[in-house]
């Protein structure tokens, strides 16, 4: 069978595709890279002119002038400056934006662990408990849709339940748990959390369901019969395979919320300073070098995280 | 392994049912809230039934010109999918052969998936800014602005649409048979229609997929739009300015009626992909059955 597909194979770009040699010719003329260019161009040409032009454009406006009210192209470093004043001079206490890039990754760091505890049991159900494709594909959609509703509305969504006079309060208050409303369930770190968990997990899900779903079942039918208990099959067999879809969904979600700047907002009650914020505020105040200076430091650290997350696997591979 | 369903199986199914409601409960919790009574406020209990605050948002009473961020927004939503669809289909096409730029056309989807929005944002915004002050400079004076919805609104949105679309194109092909398309060749197809009648009614079902992610995906999209749309608003950013102000289910209104319409784009999606797969296993031929 292998030898008669390669004859095939061999043969057919040499068959004639068309009766009329016109059509020959024009098949002859348009050799195969031509082709690819024509199909790949185009996505090219969008990724050329709406994200790696404009990401030379923010290196480049970081290090020009600027004063209240206009962009001034002379080099300049004070976007960097501005944005580190004072780092030395107050050491040891960290400067504004250490604090900020700290309160950055501990967010990161919170949202992170849970997605990933959530994403991974959410993730193993759906790929080692669910026997029918059926239900399977059922299952996985209802986890999907919410990720094509809007994002704002399921931030706002969480208003009615841990407001002030929300259910989770009213509820806790009938119930006698507590005299007075608890305050830091909205427009607080624990909210800014819950909303990025809520918006997120689904990140961390589909890579991770996407991994379990190509581990062969034999290996871990291998593994029981050779006496394996659960615990050791999960560790020794499972997370090594899903690993791959692990680190996927990771940087998918370290990434997102090193950047995020709308759930921090919306949630924190615009008060939490995060790495994202800071590039929106400096815009408003149309600080456009200094916003440029933040959007490279974010982008050098948001890589370095990413460089060392994919030193533990090789993406390509595994699309 | 064993008959029966082993106890982590009830233990993950709780935790699943527990993982949907987290998902889903605060969203029907707002849309309940959105028919609030004339008198209701932001929380439960509901005072009262009614459609007062819908009727209120369609009116245009209500807190912003709904009517216009609408319009903007569906046809954004609508030229981002098309956009979205044809590119990625081409693109995923082109990869199925090696070609020059291969990797660097991957790698500028996944960079351009995971740079954080706010920097693609600010970058596609400083660009036309300089654009603009080029075209000032030389050419006319008068110049106001070359950003804009369709412009760098439109470009915003597709570095976001396209690396989904191009991610689905590459799951499509993983589990395409090429033999379908070989047969088709020595049958005297020429390759567009090769394309048309055995390549494209076979990924139709996963196309729809693209166009679904491209049209949800912008309509919803926030985060790129907020620097580089220009001087007009879409919903998503409307909604957003309110969510600082707003201190009555006016809000919630909005926030259904913006889902109301994802949830129709949604459901006519996946029901048309459902009728494709039907169609195809009735009438689709038995390549690949045998005969090999």
């Amino acid at each position: 069978m292998d030898t008669s597909e390669n004859i095939l194979q061999q043969a057919s770009p040499d068959l004639v595709r068309g009766s009329d040699t016109a059509r020959a010719a024009k098949a002859a003329r348009w050799s195969p890279s031509f082709i690819s260019w024509l199909q790949a161009g185009p996505m090219m040409l969008v990724f050329l002119a709406f994200f790696l032009i404009p990401l030379v454009f923010v290196v480049i406006v970081s290090f020009w002038d600027y004063n209240e009210y206009q962009l001034l192209p002379a080099f300049s470093g004070r976007g960097y400056t501005d944005t580190f004043e004072g780092c030395i001079a107050q050491l040891p206490d960290l400067c504004t934006i250490g604090r900020t890039y700290v309160m950055t990754l501990k967010l990161c760091f919170m949202v992170w662990a849970i997605t990933l505890f959530i994403g991974f049991w959410v993730a193993y159900f759906l790929a080692f408990h669910v026997k029918s494709k059926t239900w399977q594909m059922g299952l996985s959609l209802l986890c999907t849709i919410p990720f094509w509703t809007s994002n704002v509305i399921r931030m706002i969504a969480w208003i009615p339940l841990l407001g002030r006079n929300g259910l989770v309060n009213s509820g806790l208050i009938k119930t006698g748990l507590i005299n007075h409303p608890i305050e830091w369930l909205l427009f607080s770190e624990f909210s800014v959390v819950l909303a990025l968990v809520h918006l997120f997990t689904f990140f961390m899900v589909v890579p991770i369901f996407n991994s379990m779903i190509r581990i062969d079942k034999s290996l871990i039918e291998a593994a029981y019969d050779a006496g394996a208990t659960g615990f050791q099959t999960l560790v020794n067999v499972i997370i090594p395979l899903a690993k791959p879809g692990i680190v996927i969904g990771s940087i998918f979600v370290i990434t997102i919320v090193m950047g995020d700047f709308i759930t921090i907002g919306v949630m924190g009650g615009q008060q939490i300073a995060a790495a994202g914020k800071i590039i929106e505020t400096r815009v408003n105040a149309l600080q456009f070098p200094a916003a440029a200076a933040n959007a490279v430091i974010l982008l050098i650290i948001t890589f370095l995280i990413i460089t060392m997350m994919s030193r533990i696997v090789d993406i390509k591979k595994e699309l | 392994m064993t008959e029966g369903r082993p106890r982590s199986f009830y233990v993950l199914a709780i935790f699943f049912a527990a993982y949907v409601l987290f998902l889903y409960g605060p969203m029907i919790a707002i849309y309940v809230l959105s028919f609030q009574g004339p008198q209701g406020g932001l929380t439960f209990p509901m005072n009262g039934v009614s459609t007062f605050w819908i009727a209120k948002l369609f009116k245009g009473t209500g807190i912003v010109d709904l009517g216009a961020a609408f319009r903007r927004s569906l046809l954004l939503g609508i030229i981002v999918m098309i956009v979205t669809v044809v590119l990625s289909v081409a693109a995923g096409m082109a990869f199925r052969r090696k070609f020059k730029a291969q990797s660097i056309l991957f790698y500028s989807a996944i960079a351009s998936l995971i740079v954080p929005s706010i920097i693609t944002s600010l970058g596609i915004s400083l660009e036309f800014r300089i654009i603009d002050d080029l075209i000032k400079a030389h050419w006319n004076e008068n110049f106001e602005t070359s950003m804009g919805l369709l412009t760098s609104g439109l470009g915003a949105h597709l570095t976001w649409t396209l690396p989904f679309g191009l991610l689905i194109m590459f799951a499509i092909f993983n589990r395409f048979d090429p033999r379908l398309e070989e047969a088709a060749r020595d049958l005297g197809a020429t390759p567009w229609q090769t394309f048309r009648h055995v390549v494209l009614p076979i990924i139709l079902p996963s196309v729809i997929g693209i166009g679904l992610f491209g049209f949800t995906l912008s309509w919803d999209e926030l985060a790129r739009s907020s620097q580089a749309i220009g001087a007009v608003n879409t919903l998503p950013l409307d909604l957003q300015g309110l969510t600082t102000t707003v201190t009555n289910p006016d809000i919630y209104a909005l926030g259904t009626v913006i889902s109301a319409v994802s949830f129709t784009v949604i459901a006519l999606a996946l029901g048309t992909i459902a009728m494709l797969n039907k169609r195809q296993a009735a009438k689709g031929s038995d390549a690949g059955q045998g005969l090999v």
